[in-house]
């Protein structure tokens, strides 16, 4: 094998820690997926362009394939698998699933921890203010307008205005 | 799709048992309904399977090494120090699979590593497996290959013109894969009826299909000599045939699972050189191999948008009627086959299913260049000649001074008959739809009206759902479907469609839900596995819903008519009074009648044993008495129509779509949720079309392999969509209903386009609508040339002597009225389905 050798790396993802070795210049992105096999963060081009590979690191979003594991020891990393609360999803997965904002669901995770830090810092954007925060994630099945719906309506019920869906069938 | 003409004698498919009494709409109570998708909290969540997420025990990786050539002989290869290095496990090369494939059975020419000589950079080369992926790249680059370049044809002109070897050795011609040539009537004699003829030139751009997820496998060779891949694919059941001959390998031992596809867009509608190298070396190195593509890859496995130069010449009458149109295609192949003698008809043989066009000529090529094969991107041959013919009637209009909302309804197909080239029409509300979008946008009041810089166009559109004839010509089912019925109340749907997010899983569980009266999460689905699921040709062609509904609400109709029969001796009522719906069968009349759903199914298991019950579909017989018929017929064509509001800057040439209203007849809705998110889509990818993206090549090489440098729209440049579905229920639809997933795409470029012209006075006749294009536009203007951009001439192809099959008789004296059509019935051998 020509890979170089491997390090320990400590990380705290979704509030566990985790001790794994990888190699040194192996991006978050795969010890995320490979080692910690937390394969809801996707991969879509390993350049930075797509958005698919955003985590939550200290609570900002960051795109996981242009850091390298090693230097998000010590932060607090969160992954689409961290914002459930036990078998409660987080509004935005709720509102996600509700609206059909999830045709193919790839880009899907991406765009949740992307929407999850701005209702962090604006529980009450515009349509225009989640375009915006949107704009470096590429969905190419929806054409955005489900997603922006599904970003509004999760952060009416995260401001307790807008009652949760109602199971229909 | 088949090309092959049909066999004589075909055998006559029985028609479904018609229900006990037809389910009326005003009982349905999920068909019709916004429900969440049944895998949606599992994507929103994260823990959809994707292929690439698929780890198994002492998994091996995959590697390609592709060309650096567009067009050359392979010398040699030397692997000996690839093989050297610690790691590697496997290293084939194309004599290691000699064995050619293609999707078109008259297209078998692709190997899955280049054997002989590569055609277009990107062309893999040889394959690696080691024990990570890091070493099976660093083994690639250590493979010495020699190569001797050949000419290089980049461009149709190039291929016909340049001297020198030729891409492929079959085909048409020199560099010429296929010609297609008919006449339907008297083109001539339309001409000469015709008070006004027009001739115009267009140009579309390639683009490619961009799906987020990159194509990734993972294949499996089990000591009981049996193979499984799963893949990110479309088409499970074209991959096994595929991959059976190009592995030659009965298919008995073959198992293709699709894993949850991140996106196809037609795409992944075919097997791909990476999946047969990773069942090989999995063969070869006793381990699972995974392989997974990067972006720049994928951007050489295309099989997208085909560039198309089309000119078109039309007569008409003084009030718009269509006298008679001569279509000409001249379609940028690439290097392979892939769909590409499907594509060359789908850019003339649909042209005749919007307006009503009494004598049709039409002339095509397909021609072979040194790019990555073109092949069906979502409206498969159908946006190219949409947008030259939706523009060129707008230019038509505008030059008679006729209103071109009142031409379009005038010259639009009728519901129930059939074209001059013999496609059958049924339901269809292109009319209603044109009204719909003219009326919410304003259209007649402020078209032409509007400051300059500001313009309003208008475009209309059909197409298929479903490919009436398979791929591969047989008469069996297109589609099937097999419920297991549980004594504790669950459903198992086994069913070969595959989701590729248009959300084909939810719908099937919908329609099963529905017919047998249980909740959505009732029913356990499997889906997309050659092993275990019945038939289900692929998710291409907008056919799912049509094919595999159909099969499925067959299916389930049986066990429904074995429940209501045990449960009205059981309440003493006739079956005709039972209703199903809520986990409960009960008469119809008094709710207090009932019996709960799995009782019901306990006491028909006890009569007749264990319950299942199978549905197919296969499509009506709807082909035409001449050669090449087979590719354009649908069991039904979705009909939309699309105005585009735009701004455009003329000191920078920028197009803002400001605002799209749409209709699409989806005949029905069975979720309009995801009706609209088809919709919505379509519109999106239509215009990163119109606007900005391009698959364009320098010098041999992808100019953008990327998707920073691929333009494709982002949040920030999609428009307000207004979206009016136009619920028609279709006679022959699972409930009535249609595609969603491909048809709202077509109308939209060209009222882009139109658009353009209200703004600024220029026409833009080549995609993609780029700011230097309406520039260069307006600078013709200025300089008193003609205010426009696009092609100004075609290439030198002599086309063979055209096919002149008798046409109907109602159109033997132009168009029709609408009592001249025979009963659809008459030239439909089984008008089936299991409509309403």
């Amino acid at each position: 094998m020509v890979a170089g050798s491997k390090v320990p790396l400590r990380l705290r993802v979704n509030g566990e820690e985790y001790e794994v070795l990888a190699p040194v210049h192996h991006t978050l992105l795969e010890v995320l997926r490979e080692e910690l096999d937390l394969t809801g963060t996707k991969h879509g081009c390993e350049l930075g362009e797509c958005g698919a590979c955003a985590v939550l690191i200290d609570g900002q979003p960051q795109i996981s394939c242009l850091i390298l594991a090693v230097e998000a020891q010590g932060h607090e990393i969160t992954t689409i698998e961290g914002l459930a609360q036990g078998s409660q999803p987080h509004p935005l997965q709720a509102t996600f699933a509700a609206l059909g904002a999830a045709q193919c669901g790839y880009c899907t995770p991406g765009f949740i921890i992307t929407a999850k830090a701005l209702l962090d810092h604006n529980p009450r954007p515009t349509r225009d203010e989640i375009r915006e925060a949107i704009s470096g994630n590429l969905c190419r099945c929806t054409g955005y307008v489900k997603i922006i719906d599904a970003i509004e309506q999760a952060a009416a019920r995260l401001r307790g205005e807008a009652p949760a869906p109602v199971e229909v069938s | 799709m088949a090309i092959e003409t049909p066999p004589a004698t075909t055998p006559t498919i029985a028609p479904p048992e018609a229900p006990a009494r037809p389910l009326p709409f005003d009982e349905l109570r999920i068909v019709g309904h916004p429900l969440p998708k049944v895998d949606g909290l599992a994507k929103t969540l994260g823990q959809t399977k994707y292929a690439d997420d698929l780890k198994l025990p002492r998994m091996a990786y995959g590697k390609l090494l592709r060309s650096p050539h567009q067009h050359a002989r392979i010398l040699s290869i030397d692997v000996s120090e690839a093989v050297a290095l610690p790691g590697v496990l496997a290293i084939i090369t194309g004599k290691d699979l000699p064995h050619k494939y293609g999707i078109m059975p008259v297209s078998q020419d692709e190997p899955a590593l280049a054997i002989g000589k590569v055609r277009y950079v990107g062309e893999p080369v040889a394959a690696v497996a080691a024990i990570d992926e890091e070493t099976a790249a660093e083994a690639c680059r250590r493979i010495k290959v020699h190569y001797e370049p050949l000419p290089a044809y980049m461009t149709i002109e190039e291929a016909l013109t340049k001297e020198g070897e030729p891409i492929q050795d079959y085909g048409d011609g020199r560099n010429i894969h296929k010609f297609v040539s008919y006449e339907f009537g008297d083109v001539e004699e339309g001409f000469r009826e015709a008070d006004y003829i027009r001739e115009d030139l267009f140009f579309y751009q390639g683009n490619t299909h961009l799906p987020i997820e990159q194509h990734a496998c993972v294949a499996y060779y089990a000591p009981d000599g049996k193979l499984t891949l799963w893949s990110s694919t479309q088409t499970p059941h074209y991959v096994h045939r595929e991959l059976a001959a190009a592995l030659d390998m009965p298919r008995s031992r073959i198992r293709v699972i699709a894993t949850p596809v991140g996106g196809g867009f037609g795409g992944k509608s075919e097997l791909f050189n990476h999946e047969v190298a990773a069942c090989k070396l999995a063969m070869l190195c006793g381990r699972p191999v995974k392989i997974a593509l990067t972006r720049e890859e994928v951007f050489y496995c295309h099989r997208g948008r085909h560039p198309v130069l089309m000119k078109v010449k039309t007569g008409v009458k003084r009030d718009g009627t269509i006298t008679a149109m001569h279509f000409q295609s001249y379609v940028d192949g690439g290097a392979y086959g892939s769909y590409g003698v499907a594509s060359v008809y789908y850019t003339v043989t649909l042209n005749t299913i919007v307006q009503q066009i009494p004598r049709y000529k039409c002339e095509a090529v397909r021609v072979w260049t040194n790019k990555p094969p073109c092949g069906p991107k979502r409206g498969h041959g159908l946006p190219q000649p949409r947008y030259a013919l939706e523009i060129h009637f707008d230019k038509i209009a505008h030059d008679l001074g006729l209103d071109v909302v009142d031409m379009k309804l005038r010259q639009a197909v009728r519901p129930f008959s059939r074209t001059v080239n013999y496609r059958r029409i049924t339901s269809c509300a292109l009319r209603e739809c044109i009204e719909k979008v003219v009326e919410a946008s304003g259209f007649r009041e402020r078209h032409g009206k509007l400051p300059y810089g500001r313009g309003l166009g208008l475009a209309a559109s059909a197409y298929m759902c479903g490919a009436g004839t398979a791929i591969y010509w047989n008469p069996m089912p297109h589609s099937s479907a097999m419920i297991k019925l549980d004594r504790g109340g669950g459903v198992a749907l086994l069913q070969g469609a595959t989701d590729i997010g248009q959300g084909s899983d939810s719908v099937m569980c919908y329609l099963a839900a529905e017919v047998l009266g249980v909740r959505v999460e009732d029913i356990q689905l499997l889906a997309a596995d050659t092993d275990f699921t019945p038939i289900d040709l692929g998710s291409y062609s907008s056919r799912v819903t049509f094919m595999m509904g159909n099969a499925v609400v067959e299916a389930a109709r049986k066990l429904r008519k074995i429940l209501f029969e045990v449960v009205a001796e059981r309440l003493g009522v006739p079956p005709e009074r039972l209703t199903a719906a809520n986990r409960r069968i009960f008469v119809r009349d008094d709710l207090t009648q009932f019996v709960p759903f799995d009782e019901a199914v306990q006491l028909a298991e006890a009569r007749y044993g264990q319950l299942v019950a199978a549905g197919s579909y296969t499509p009506p017989k709807i082909y035409a008495p001449y050669k090449g018929s087979t590719v354009g017929p649908s069991p039904a064509y979705s009909y939309a129509a699309c105005v585009a509001e735009v701004t455009c800057d003329p000191e920078t040439g920028a197009v803002h779509v400001d605002k799209i209203w749409i209709a699409h007849d989806v005949g029905r809705a069975v979720n309009p949720l995801l009706v609209e998110g088809q919709v919505e889509g379509s519109v999106y990818m239509a215009i990163g079309e119109v606007l900005m993206e391009e698959q364009d090549f320098r010098r041999g090489l992808h100019k953008r392999p990327s998707l920073l440098d691929y333009k494709s729209p982002t949040a920030q440049e999609m428009p307000e969509i207004v979206t009016f579905l136009i619920e028609n229920p279709d006679p022959e639809g699972p409930m009535g209903a249609k595609e969603a997933g491909q048809g709202p795409l077509l109308p939209v470029p060209p009222a882009v386009a139109n658009a353009v012209f209200d703004a600024i006075g220029v026409r833009i006749d080549e995609t993609p609508i780029t700011p230097d294009k309406v520039l260069r536009a307006l600078d013709n203007a200025r300089a008193g040339k003609p205010a426009r951009v696009g092609p100004e001439r075609v290439p030198p192809v002599q086309f063979p002597p055209p096919i002149k099959p008798e046409v109907p008789p109602e159109w033997r004296h132009g168009i029709p009225r609408p009592e001249d059509y025979p009963d659809p019935a008459s030239y439909t051998q089984y008008v089936g389905g299991s409509g309403l």
